[in-house]
């Protein structure tokens, strides 16, 4: 479903990503993690080609990212749902309109078909209710699910999820993954997942895949993945990395 | 021995200012052929469809009709200041007659193209970079990418497009409102009659003076939309990035309303 090859990034002579490679399957859904600034949200960006790799291929449903032309492009990204860390919602419009907009710029639903849509992913995330608000009057976790909700209003076959609990406390963080570990067994989506929320995002995905000085150092399923004798990644599980390695990471 | 090592050392430090000089003119280039070519694909999007029309008047009434107050204000006092400047010295020379004409030609040839459009730029221009910037920088612009909308067909052609159309409409109203403060000053307060005051006008005052105002009012319009979307387009992140972004943008919007006068000035008048 997913496929990068040899990922290079860099900004001026920083190399975020050095050679990065991984396979996402039909259905899975893959956790990636990582040190802060390590590339994980830019690897992201690179699926969906909202920037291009310096070097390597990438494969999203079968297609080509960087050799699609716009028309393809934009066919493969309405495949595609994406929540921002922040949530990116426009603020000028309340929740129902940020759910209805793609619906209403993308497709040719009427308005009833798109209220119906609409209701349907506020039921969804539970937030039916906050229909007329403004994301200004909304609380974080409420902003990440009305962003799950516009992700999802497409029906697209691919979600990612760029730190989707960041800022939020841990009942709200947890009540969010809770929310996406059952919208994609119930919608059977393949999914990214990048979060710090170890070891909790273990209990709701399928695989773990570690990005550590700009490579994918490790595709493992959970528990194999917390059983490694590797050593960066029972420091990163265990939260025992060294000072000197997480400030190095920092810089990066 | 020491002066081949001078001599070294110099070319050394001539290699380097050369090398850092055409760095930063190569950058300089490179910032004016995107903002170029941004502009290029900002009015492409705006003469095809879909426009965004709901968005065109949204910000139509918001660069347009929110101006209103500022403007009238600022038309009325200048108008008030060109006549009492102008009214002791056309009379020291016998030529309150034309007090009318003189007020009215500043205005609709310089003073309210130009002041509109620094006004404009002050207060609507400043809000679509932050505008922008913050969409950039909370990451709505790449959803909308995401979404498989285009950004600058939702984004940035609505701003261009409502203050092309909001310029000239202030401009007018500027002029008027000025021209009524010179009234103001010079009949009423001055003692010059109300007919010779506005008979004189219509004489000196020419179609051509008139269209020269709007062109400059719409130069200025594209200035202002162009200038001030790219710069909060392109702002960089965080709050000091946006800030930094306004800034730039009204300063250099400024600034390039008041060249862009002098070449519209020589090529129309």
């Amino acid at each position: 479903m997913i496929r990068a090859d040899n990922l290079w990034k860099s900004f001026g002579s920083q190399e975020v990503l050095r050679g990065v490679s991984f396979e996402v399957q039909p259905g899975e859904f893959v956790a990636l993690i990582g040190g802060s600034g390590g590339g994980k949200s830019l690897l992201l960006k690179l699926l969906v080609r909202l920037l291009k790799p310096d070097h390597g291929r990438i494969w999203v449903c079968g297609k080509d990212v960087a050799a699609s032309s716009r028309k393809e492009l934009e066919l493969l990204r309405s495949r595609i749902g994406f929540v921002f860390q922040g949530g990116a919602l426009f603020d000028s419009m309340t929740v129902y309109d940020n759910v209805a907009f793609p619906l209403r710029e993308k497709t040719s639903l009427g308005e009833k078909d798109i209220r119906r849509k609409v209701t349907e992913e506020l039921e969804l995330v539970g937030l039916r209710e906050a229909e007329h608000k403004f994301p200004a009057q909304l609380s974080g976790g409420m902003i990440k699910r009305v962003a799950l909700a516009r992700a999802l209003a497409r029906d697209p076959e691919i979600v990612l999820f760029d730190e989707p609990t960041t800022g939020l406390d841990p009942v709200v963080s947890r009540a969010v993954l809770d929310l996406f570990s059952a919208v994609h067994r119930r919608l059977r989506l393949t999914g990214i997942l990048v979060s710090h929320e170890i070891p909790r995002i273990f209990e709701i995905v399928q695989k773990v895949a570690m990005l550590h000085e700009g490579r994918i150092v490790a595709v493992e399923s959970p528990g194999r993945f917390c059983a490694s004798p590797d050593p960066v990644i029972q420091q990163f599980v265990n939260g025992k990395a060294s000072a000197r390695s997480c400030l190095k990471e920092e810089l990066v | 021995m020491g002066a081949i090592h001078n001599a070294k050392r110099l070319n050394t430090c001539m290699t380097r200012w050369l090398t850092s000089m055409g760095a930063a003119l190569m950058e300089e280039v490179g910032r004016l052929g995107r903002s170029g070519m941004f502009l290029c694909q900002t009015l492409l999007h705006s003469l095809t469809p879909p426009i965004k029309g709901e968005r065109v008047l949204r910000q139509t009434w918001f660069i347009g009709w929110k101006s209103m107050p500022v403007i009238a204000l600022t038309g009325i006092f200048t108008g008030m200041v060109v006549a009492l400047q102008a009214f002791p010295t056309l009379r020291r020379v016998g030529s309150e007659a034309i007090l009318g004409p003189l007020v009215s030609l500043s205005l609709i040839r310089e003073l309210g193209p130009v002041l509109t459009a620094l006004m404009v730029t002050g207060r609507a221009g400043s809000a679509i970079v932050a505008e922008i910037g913050i969409m950039r920088t909370s990451e709505q612009i790449d959803a909308l990418g995401l979404m498989g909308l285009n950004p600058l067909r939702y984004v940035v052609v609505p701003n261009v497009l409502a203050s092309l159309l909001a310029l000239p409409v202030l401009t007018v109203v500027f002029d008027v409102i000025g021209i009524l403060g010179g009234y103001l000053i010079g009949v009423r307060l001055l003692g010059l009659s109300g007919g010779t005051y506005f008979g004189e006008m219509s004489t000196h005052v020419e179609m051509k003076d008139i269209l020269g105002g709007i062109y400059k009012a719409l130069a200025f319009g594209l200035l202002i939309g162009w200038v001030c979307c790219y710069k909060g387009y392109h702002s960089r992140f965080g709050a000091e990035g946006v800030s930094a972004a306004t800034t730039q943008a009204v300063v250099d919007t400024s600034v390039l309303i008041l060249v862009c006068d002098y070449f519209v000035t020589a090529a129309v008048f």
